[in-house]
């Protein structure tokens, strides 16, 4: 049960106070729903919600509620030592502040853990107060909640914009027919026009018949010779056109094998892009993620929480995550490395050619130039994507707008000073700093 | 009639009346019936198929179509990370360990330079002493290790085998023979590896009858017994050229590999004219060697001249009273006016002369530490002793005796190839079958490992831990920088196995060094550095002098007798490129240009002119009826030569080599290797048949045969033709006395009757730009210090992935080399009287003859080297020509080359001065045509992915590294802060790798930077500074210490 459903309970409980008539109807039901939650929480004196926060921080990357990971799974742990053991509270904070003290001691139930958790020791904590510790055990005595079916609300909000794309075409497909009919409409008001002239007797003088046009057009000379000339500019366009995309790749979307959302990742978790490219502060490659990165966090996240659509559900996303397993070769049942690993052949979507050098960390740490400028938003990617063309244009472009970054930069100091009193500016562009010259991307 | 008329096509149809089974076949294409109907009748299965003629035709035309449209797209790239990533491993940034090379023959202490995870450059370890510094060689080395032609596990008779059968069948063995009487050798090259000789003291210790034969292709086994009878320690010692004012050189290639190499960074010291002082030296040689083309005066002999020169210095400064000289021959007078005033020169420069001696005799190596102890030189430093050879001649020859009575129970060797190196290679393979175990350590299946029982496949040098103590007390490290490629283990390894040490070998050598070596020093501090100096006093100078025995105490008989007149003396020499020959898979060395025939791709006969046109074995250079020199094409030719000794014949072309003694032919090892190396490096031929009894003078029968054998020689013409400007030289005196304007005056050009100087803006094609803003790049190259060593070539090769191009193209003159070092020979006895001679021509025959005679090289003659690349013009000509403007200047003094760009029209190279500029004429990278290491994916590892890798059609040249100075002007960027001083000092690959300090590279913008000081030196002087290209390359003057006018 989470903190949202709690509040949502009490705030009832409040106004069936104030409301007669409700608590008539609702009352029972109400107040059997308080009990059962809250019992145990006035029991432990502890706040579940402060216990979550104090979890999420201290706990959260060994132990789950209901899952063994590093260390035990602490739903109704203090229940459970009690029940089973016979430990009480007062156990359970020696252990969590000092547990390799109560081993040494030859507490037999500390040394049984130990053995069973391949004598790794946990961290101490001696720093949580009584209290703290009894908010934590006041979250993990809470009941499992099973999660209301969130996916359904999101499917319905994704529709929308499928139906942005539909009605323009409807919208087209209305004024198409419209117009048809219109012209229709326009040929047979004619054709009645003609047919009354003709009853009143009303002379219509008939044209002359003369050249068809077509052939007075191709009989001109000089008309047919401004065609050709046009007609060859424009195919002469259209192939430069068509050969300037030769190569470029833009939106060069292709499918991993392992499907690694930037969303979830950099968007819904705000994962900074260097933690896991950390290599572009410092070289010339962003770098791709070893997958002992991934195992940074997926050592404990085994399982996608998050929202989900109905191509992208839940067992889709844990089947994803268990891939990453396989490469790694992460055993979750034993939670440990079997040595087994696959490493991961993803398909590379920017790709410079080789004759061109360029070095993330000049723009990353030097230029401080957002990731998101060239990559674009990331961080609604789904599915990762090229969002800039890559061409020499597009990298001159930004040369010729984006100031030099001097700040904090003693190396700029003298050429700065230098170079803006030359071209008599405030501030230089990365082309005046030399930026166009060819041997500073090509050697 | 017709009707009745009937062909008949074989007999059954002749005879087809009343053949049935005929008929039948004749109006029937199928034997048996083909099932249509019945298939075509099953109307349920028809129409049960879920695939319809129809929908045939549609898969057949949609895969068309969409094969068609997935030819249009580009390739699929994939990037594949770690799983789990070594923490010190970030693409894209470079790790540089230090590490010692030492493969017997070239020993240096290095820095290796790692691009995730794969060597790829050789670097200058700078907490080093420079005689530790890397030559040619040693840069070209980190190709062997992307060797295609290395075994890549080990095998018995040939067949693969698991390395522990391997080593279970082996000590097996050992241990049978050692309870037996016969002998267990270990026959290594010189090791000076305090490790690796504890192990086999350890093997030594297990088994019986162990003997230990070290053994140096390229013998200094005279030069160590002098040394060793006189100071007791079996070294050789050390020489620091830096202060010497007087260096005589008796037949010593010391700026080679004379003793170990490592010399030439001390004597380009001591080369450069500060506070008008300068050292001399004076060099008696029979072959021309990078020694005598340095020296200030050349004196071309033969070895028993040399002998008699030697016993001249030694008689005037130790008396004549210990030495008995019995001579058949005399020194002339010329000779003995040279003698005489060099001894008096020695005199005159007291401690500051040094003499040196390559002569292969005991006796005269005596003479030459004696008098070296004798005048107190300062140079001469006995007490450092080097381990850099350490062979014994006499060893080897009676292990081949022992071999083939069948006592030797088992051979291991490491690091040697007896069945190349040998003159009795013959003799020695025969006796090896004799042997019942035989090992043989390899990387390659060459001439000795074929014929081995057993072959482990060993480790290349990157992939071994070892250790080195090169001069005595200066300890050098080895560590792996890649994981072993091949299924590989290295000798020490072995060792460690068969004496039943359980430890690994990187343990062992560190226990070592803490025992023994590290003086409570930190092991890790070692290993980072690569280098460990033992602080030690116990051996000083004075002290080893005063413990010398005298060798020379008693009357000593010196004799020398004169050889059959009709034979030629033949010196048997190391080229700079190949060496002892352990690298001749290696592309870059064969295609590395020997820095004074240039050729390339070969060894060869070099005879003087004088012997040639006796032998009948000179081409004219120009010829209507006869084979001439030179092909249509520039190609070079010379006649091939059959050299007899006893019964031993080898076929060698002939090269012209002014300054060649005449009487004496010279012939370079390292070359005609059979077994190991792929079919395009089986070049030359194999000098080592003729090194009998380990002497490299060899006296021999030369006689000429009638064919032509075609050379790929990089520079053909020799001369410098008068043209003074070019490189610009003077004599000490002239440089001490004179103005500037005498020995380095600027150009002038007329304007309006006014000479000016062409450094005036006033006789600019071109606008001038401001060039004090930001960097500034200069590069300045002094021909002083240059020795000619190549060093830089090789380095400029890795650097910047400069393809090979095989021996026909080089004969296209189609090299790629980046980086050249011009020879050039002087036509008079001195370039200056070159230059005197064209200024005294006048009127049209004296040019015509005068200039004739100066395209000749003299027989003795002067000899300057000038490495060129491209000059980086700030008013380059190529640039103005480009019609596509791929070529251009950059802000910080760079002529960019954007290849992209480029459509190889080739107006720049042809409107380039300095000819620097290089075309590719093929795709030489995965093109099976140019079968080097760009064309299998072993060899690309050692492409620098920095550098783009050309295509065809395009041309290139030197960048001035850009990519480095580029990547240290972002350091300074990622680090906040300016460009430290001196930190563009080895961006450059060839200034990096110039041990000599002939090479600085840096930013003349840079307030008190060495560059800076340099280009204003006023010794420096622009190349071809009448054009106005204004280069960003600076030469300084060449100073020559002679005591005649230059």
């Amino acid at each position: 049960m989470d903190q949202k459903e709690l509040r949502r309970q009490f705030s009832l409980f409040k106004s069936s106070r104030l409301s007669n008539l409700k608590t008539k109807i609702f009352g029972p039901l109400l107040l059997a729903l308080f009990f059962t939650s809250t019992i145990t929480i006035f029991a432990q004196d502890g706040d579940p919600f402060a216990g979550k926060a104090l979890f999420n921080t201290n706990c959260a990357s060994c132990h789950k509620l209901d899952r063994k990971m590093t260390g035990p799974a602490l739903r109704n742990v203090e229940t459970r030592l009690l029940e089973d053991e016979g430990l009480d509270r007062e156990w359970l904070y020696a252990w969590i502040r000092n547990s390799s003290a109560l081993i040494k001691s030859g507490d037999a139930y500390a040394n049984k853990i130990y053995e069973e958790y391949n004598k790794s020791a946990m961290t101490a904590y001696p720093q949580l107060t009584d209290s703290d510790l009894n908010n934590i055990l006041a979250y993990t005595a809470q009941e499992k909640v099973v999660p209301v079916a969130v996916a359904a609300a999101t499917q319905v909000s994704n529709v929308p914009s499928n139906d942005l794309g539909l009605s323009d075409q409807i919208i087209l497909g209305v004024f198409a027919i419209l117009f048809l009919l219109l012209s229709i409409g326009l040929v047979l008001v004619a054709k009645t026009l003609k047919n009354l002239a003709e009853l009143k007797g009303v002379k219509i003088e008939e044209k002359k018949k003369g050249k068809p046009i077509w052939k007075a057009y191709l009989e001109n000379q000089f008309l047919m010779l401004c065609t050709a000339v046009i007609f060859l500019l424009v195919s002469a366009y259209g192939f430069y056109g068509w050969t300037m995309q030769v190569g470029v790749n833009q939106g060069y979307m292709p499918v991993q094998p392992i499907h690694y959302s930037h969303k979830i990742h950099s968007g819904d978790n705000k994962i900074d892009c260097n933690y896991c490219h950390s290599s572009a502060r410092v070289s010339k490659h962003s770098g791709i993620p070893s997958l002992n990165i991934c195992m940074n966090c997926h050592k404990s996240i085994y399982e996608y929480n998050g929202e989900t659509t109905e191509e992208y559900s839940k067992e889709f996303y844990d089947g994803e995550i268990k891939k990453l397993y396989k490469a790694v070769g992460w055993d979750d049942e034993a939670q440990e490395y079997t040595g087994v690993t696959y490493p991961v052949k993803w398909v590379r979507i920017h790709n410079l050619p080789d004759f061109a050098y360029f070095n993330h960390s000049q723009h990353v740490s030097v230029a401080g130039i957002d990731c998101q400028t060239c990559h674009g938003p990331v961080e609604e990617m789904e599915i990762m994507y090229q969002h800039s063309p890559l061409t020499m244009g597009w990298c001159i472009n930004c040369h010729r707008e984006t100031n030099v970054n001097i700040k904090d930069n003693e190396y700029y100091d003298r050429i700065h000073k230098e170079l803006s009193k030359k071209y008599g500016v405030e501030e230089l562009t990365a082309a005046q700093m030399g930026g166009l010259e060819c041997g500073k991307c090509h050697y | 009639m017709s009707k009745n008329k009937k062909y008949w096509k074989n007999l059954a149809e002749l005879n087809s009346d009343n053949n049935d089974v005929f008929d039948k076949l004749q109006n029937k294409e199928f034997v048996e019936e083909i099932p249509v109907d019945e298939f075509l009748s099953d109307k349920d299965n028809l129409t049960d198929s879920s695939t319809s003629r129809r929908d045939f035709l549609k898969y057949i035309g949609f895969s068309t179509a969409a094969a068609t449209l997935a030819a249009c797209e580009g390739p699929v790239v994939k990037s594949i990370p770690y799983v789990v990533q070594p923490k010190e491993i970030i693409p894209g940034v470079a790790n540089y360990y230090a590490t010692t090379i030492g493969n017997g023959y070239d020993f240096a202490n290095i820095l290796i330079k790692n691009r995730e995870g794969r060597p790829i450059k050789v670097e200058k370890n700078k907490l080093a002493p420079d005689s530790m510094a890397a030559n040619a060689r040693v840069h070209a080395s980190i190709l062997d290790l992307y060797d295609n032609a290395r075994l890549a596990q080990p095998t018995k008779t040939n067949m693969p085998i698991s390395w522990f059968g391997f080593e279970y069948e082996t000590k097996a063995k050992l241990d049978e023979i050692s309870r037996t009487s016969k002998e267990i050798v270990l026959l290594t090259q010189t090791l000076a590896s305090p490790s690796t000789l504890k192990l086999i003291r350890d093997f030594k210790a297990k088994y019986n009858n162990v003997k230990h034969v070290i053994y140096d292709a390229i013998s200094e086994s005279k030069a160590l017994d002098a040394f060793e009878s006189r100071y007791g320690t079996r070294g050789l010692a050390n020489y620091d050229f830096s202060n010497s004012e007087l260096i005589v050189s008796v037949g010593a290639d010391f700026l080679g590999d004379w003793q170990g190499g490592g010399f030439d960074c001390s004597y380009a010291k001591g080369r450069i004219p500060d506070n008008g002082k300068m050292s001399r030296h004076i060099q008696f040689e029979s072959n021309m060697t990078l020694s005598g083309a340095n020296a200030d005066h050349r004196v071309p002999l033969k070895l028993n001249e040399q002998k008699l020169v030697l016993l001249e210095i030694y008689k005037s400064l130790l008396g004549s009273n210990n030495i008995n000289i019995k001579s058949d021959i005399s020194i002339s007078d010329k000779i003995n006016k040279i003698v005489k005033q060099t001894i008096a020169e020695i005199k005159s420069s007291k401690q500051g002369a040094v003499i040196i001696s390559g002569i292969k005799d005991e006796k005269y190596q005596s003479l030459v530490l004696e008098i070296n102890e004798k005048i107190k030189s300062k140079s001469f430093l006995p007490h450092q002793i080097i381990f850099k050879r350490n062979g014994k001649d006499e060893d080897v020859t009676s292990l081949i005796k022992t071999m083939s009575r069948g006592n030797v129970g088992a051979i291991i060797m490491s690091g040697v190839n007896p069945g190349y190196t040998l003159s009795s290679s013959k003799e020695f393979l025969d006796a090896l079958e004799k042997v019942d175990l035989s090992i043989c350590f390899s990387t390659k299946s060459d001439e000795t490992a074929s014929k081995t029982n057993y072959v482990a496949a060993s480790n290349h040098y990157l992939e071994s831990w070892g250790d080195y103590e090169l001069t005595h007390n200066e300890y050098s490290l080895t560590q792996p920088v890649i994981k072993t490629l091949f299924d590989t283990k290295q000798f020490e390894e072995l060792l460690l196995k068969w004496t039943d040490n359980k430890s690994n070998l990187h343990d062992y050598i560190k226990s070592n060094w803490i025992q023994n070596i590290l003086n409570n020093a930190s092991w890790k501090k070692a290993l980072h550095d690569g280098i460990f100096v033992k602080k030690s006093s116990k051996l000083s100078k004075n002290r080893i002098i005063s413990r010398a025995s005298n060798f020379i105490h008693s009357n000593q008989t010196f004799k020398i007798v004169n050889h059959d007149e009709n034979k030629y003396e033949l010196n048997l020499y190391p080229k700079t490129g190949m060496g002892d020959g352990q690298h001749a898979n290696n592309p870059w060395l064969q295609e590395f240009p020997d820095p004074l025939t240039r050729a390339t791709w070969d060894n060869y006969l070099t005879i003087s002119e004088y012997d040639a046109k006796e032998l009948g074995l000179f081409l004219e250079p120009s010829t209507f009826f006869n084979q001439s020199s030179n092909d249509a094409n520039g190609g070079l030719n010379g006649k091939y030569a059959k050299i007899n000794l006893g019964n031993k014949t080898i076929m060698a072309p002939v090269i012209i080599q002014p300054g060649q003694a005449r009487g004496t032919v010279g012939l370079a090892f390292g070359y005609g290797r059979t077994k190991g190396v792929k079919n395009e490096m089986m070049t030359g031929v194999n000098a080592y048949h003729l090194y009998s009894d380990f002497n490299p003078v060899q006296h021999v029968e030369i006689i000429s045969t009638d064919e032509i054998h075609e050379f790929a020689c990089i520079q053909l013409q020799n001369t410098l033709m008068g043209r003074g400007d070019i490189i610009k030289e003077t004599s000490l005196d002239v440089f001490n006395k004179e103005s500037v304007e005498v020995w380095n005056s600027q150009a002038v050009v007329s304007l309006n009757h006014i000479e000016t100087p062409v450094s005036s803006p006033d006789v600019d094609l071109w606008q001038e730009f401001d060039r004090s803003i930001g960097h500034h790049f200069n590069l300045s190259i002094d021909l002083n210090a240059c020795t000619g060593c190549g060093a830089c070539v090789i380095a400029c090769h890795a650097e910047n992935n400069v393809p090979v191009v095989g021996k026909s193209e080089i004969r296209k003159s189609r090299d790629m080399h980046w980086l050249r070092i011009d020879r050039y020979y002087s036509s008079e006895d001195s370039f200056y009287q070159d230059d005197q001679k064209k200024d005294n021509i006048s009127g049209l025959g004296s040019s015509l003859s005068s200039f004739g005679e100066l395209e000749n090289p003299s027989e003795n003659p002067q000899v300057a080297f000038q490495p060129i690349m491209c000059q980086h013009c700030n008013h380059a000509p190529c640039e103005t020509v480009c019609p596509v403007a791929a070529t251009s200047h950059g802000r910080q003094g760079q002529n960019h080359m954007a290849y992209n760009r480029c459509v190889g029209t080739r107006y720049c190279a042809n409107n380039c001065p300095y000819k620097v500029r290089r075309f590719n004429w093929f795709l030489y990278n995965g093109n099976d045509e140019f079968d080097y290491h760009m064309n299998n994916d072993l060899g690309r590892m050692v492409i620098n992915p920095d550098v783009t890798v050309r295509s065809r059609g395009v041309m290139e040249k030197c960048s001035f590294c850009i990519q480095n100075t580029q990547a240290v002007i972002l350091k300074a960027k990622l680090e906040g802060r300016q460009v430290a001083k001196g930190e563009f000092n080895d961006t450059c690959a060839c200034a990096s790798a110039c041990s000599s300090g002939a090479m600085r590279f840096g930013d003349i913008n840079e307030e008190g930077s060495e560059i800076a000081k340099l280009k204003d030196n006023k010794r420096a002087y622009h190349l071809l500074d009448a054009v106005g290209t204004k280069p960003n390359v600076v030469y300084q003057v060449k100073v020559r210490n002679t005591k005649n006018k230059v």
